[in-house]
């Protein structure tokens, strides 16, 4: 269990994070998200025991990170932000060293050696010194290191930064893998990667928690949950249809947008799911419309997060 | 003690990761000889030991260890390395100890390589081997000295110029107080006890004694407890500059 309660962070007179309280359980993968500046980073440096906050307390597996810092680290796998490593030493070398630190000795030790090399594909990439490596394989040696000892608790800071979209893909592969008996924290400002990875979602912004729900749950604050799309063919009149969606009884609103004739029928707050995509559905049916796609919306996240933190953006 | 041997070990092979190592070593050989044999009159003087070798140490430790200090803790602040290290289950005593001995051996490596000098002058004639092999432990010993107070001062900034000057400014006042000039100065006015507590303060002082060929508890003690001055501050610094 990772425990934190009334974490406040001040730098002079200026409040970084402010009385941030949250746990995460084994199973959970909780995302980090808000803008940049927003105290992500800062929150992690305190829950790894790198930067010691001003109030508040940390307790990772029932350790806390001011009184017993070396048995709670022991529990963690920690990616600092922009992965720093030894550039002169060589993955090989670098992850031998985390590996001695970490006390891993004789068979276990190699074992656990080969199996982050192997997740993290870093076999072509062993011997050369880390200085010469892409941003990719350098974040990859970061991510390596963290999890080289198993650690029941996994703090990532922008784990995916900097990756191509295969990589990207990989990494939340992995990460999802080891999921199921872990408590992973990661940060992240893009979205998709929440609703990619993510049991569990935390909107922070000026150092406060905004929102703390499932991704799922947090899409169905959008305007556009439920809601339905379509685009109506060349031979339709844009307006009649637009004028026959906005009767239906459900809805709380049309959008049109002419130049791609796409129609966006809102659901009212009230509805249940799937009653504005009957409606729509049978009115469609009814006039016999000639319909060239038509798709239901979960909600969008990026709107969500756009409203939650909309005072916040610089 | 794995803890801290890994990080020596880690420490140590990034010395030798780069040519810096190779190119410092150099400098340092090349400079003590040049001193001992052209400064320091060694064949003109007639006399079979290595008091010209020695008497140039603390002149060149005084540029030579600062630069191999710098390092220590500035880059790991530069690169950001410094929050993977420090987030590691190790204590801040572990980390400094294992830096700290890690540039410490790479300056013996150093200092054993003027072997050369030591051979030539037995070649020569027939010196006092046990002064000599004092004299080497002394000067290891302040060698140390010198570590010591660059690697607290590496850890106050990320900036490796910063570290080195000041470094060397410390280091000097810490040599100076040993000086004759110095002590002349405070001997005119100053009460003998006072000016005795000043020049004890001095690098200058006991190495010299040592270097004479007497190992003393009193010089042994004064570099064991300046080094752990140094790295308690070392500490103390690393926790200070974390939290703000
Ligand atoms: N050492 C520090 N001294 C002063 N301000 C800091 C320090 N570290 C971070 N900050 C400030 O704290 C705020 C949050 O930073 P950070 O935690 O890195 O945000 P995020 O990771 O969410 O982008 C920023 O405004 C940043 O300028
Ligand atoms: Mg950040």
């Amino acid at each position: 269990m990772l425990k934190i309660e009334n974490l406040t962070k001040r730098y002079g007179s200026h409040t970084v994070v402010d009385d941030l309280s949250f746990c995460c359980a084994p199973g959970e993968v909780l995302g980090f998200l808000g803008p940049n500046g927003a105290g992500k980073s800062t929150t992690m440096k305190m829950v790894t025991g790198f930067v010691p906050p001003t109030v508040g307390r940390i307790s990772i597996c029932g350790h806390d990170i001011d009184q017993a810092p070396l048995e709670a680290r022991r529990c963690i796998g920690y990616l600092p932000e922009g992965a720093p490593c030894y550039p002169e030493m060589t993955p090989r070398s670098f992850l031998e060293f985390v590996a001695d630190i970490r006390h891993l000795t004789g068979t276990d030790r190699n074992t656990r050696l080969d199996s982050v090399i192997e997740a993290l594909h870093l076999a072509p990439v062993l011997n050369q010194s880390i200085d010469t490596l892409s941003k990719g394989f350098k974040r990859r040696v970061g991510l390596a290191q963290a999890i080289i000892h198993d650690p029941e608790v996994l703090i990532l800071d922008e784990p995916t930064d900097g990756l191509d979209p295969n990589q990207k893909h990989e990494v939340r592969e992995l990460i999802r893998s080891m999921a199921t008996n872990k408590m992973i924290v990661l940060s992240t400002h893009i979205l998709e990667e929440v609703e990619a990875v993510c049991t569990r979602a935390i909107i922070i912004a000026n150092g406060s928690i905004l929102a703390d729900d499932t991704p799922e749950q947090l899409a169905r604050r959008s305007r556009y949950h439920n809601a339905v799309r379509l685009s109506v063919g060349a031979n339709e009149n844009l307006d009649q249809a637009q004028a026959a969606l906005a009767q239906l009884v459900s809805i709380d609103g049309v959008e049109v947008d002419p130049s791609s004739r796409t129609i966006t029928v809102l659901a009212g707050a009230q509805t249940r799911d799937g009653e504005t995509w009957q409606e729509v559905f049978d009115l469609i049916s009814r006039q016999n419309w000639d319909i060239t796609s038509l798709q239901l919306e979960t909600g969008q996240l990026d709107q969500v997060f756009r409203e939650i933190t909309g005072g916040s953006h610089a | 003690m794995n803890t801290i041997s890994a990080l020596f070990r880690r420490e140590l092979k990034s010395y030798f990761a780069t040519p810096v190592a190779y190119v410092f070593i150099v400098i340092f050989l090349v400079l003590m000889s040049t001193f001992t044999f052209y400064l320091g009159n060694f064949y003109e003087r007639g006399q079979a030991d290595l008091a010209p070798f020695f008497v140039f140490h603390p002149w060149l430790y005084l540029l030579l260890v600062p630069a191999i200090a710098m390092r220590l803790w500035a880059e790991e602040r530069k690169t950001g390395s410094i929050e993977l290290l420090m987030t590691l289950p190790i204590t801040p005593w572990q980390a400094v100890l294992g830096k700290y001995l890690a540039a410490w051996a790479f300056t013996g490596v150093a200092l054993l390589l003027t072997f050369p000098i030591w051979i030539t002058v037995n070649y020569l004639g027939d010196p006092d081997n046990g002064a000599i092999v004092a004299a080497y432990i002394g000067s290891f010993l302040m060698a140390g000295g010198f570590l010591a107070i660059g690697a607290c001062l590496s850890a106050t900034t990320r900036n490796q110029v910063i570290a080195f000057v000041i470094t060397v400014v410390v280091c000097f006042v810490f040599l100076a107080s040993g000086f004759p000039m110095v002590l002349d100065f405070f001997t005119s006015w100053a009460p003998q006890t006072l000016v005795d507590g000043i020049a004890s303060l001095s690098f200058l002082t006991h190495f010299e004694n040592i270097s004479k060929g007497v190992i003393d508890l009193r010089d042994l003690i004064y570099f064991g407890l300046l080094i752990s001055a140094f790295l308690y501050a070392n500490t103390i610094v690393l926790r200070w500059k974390q939290a703000e």
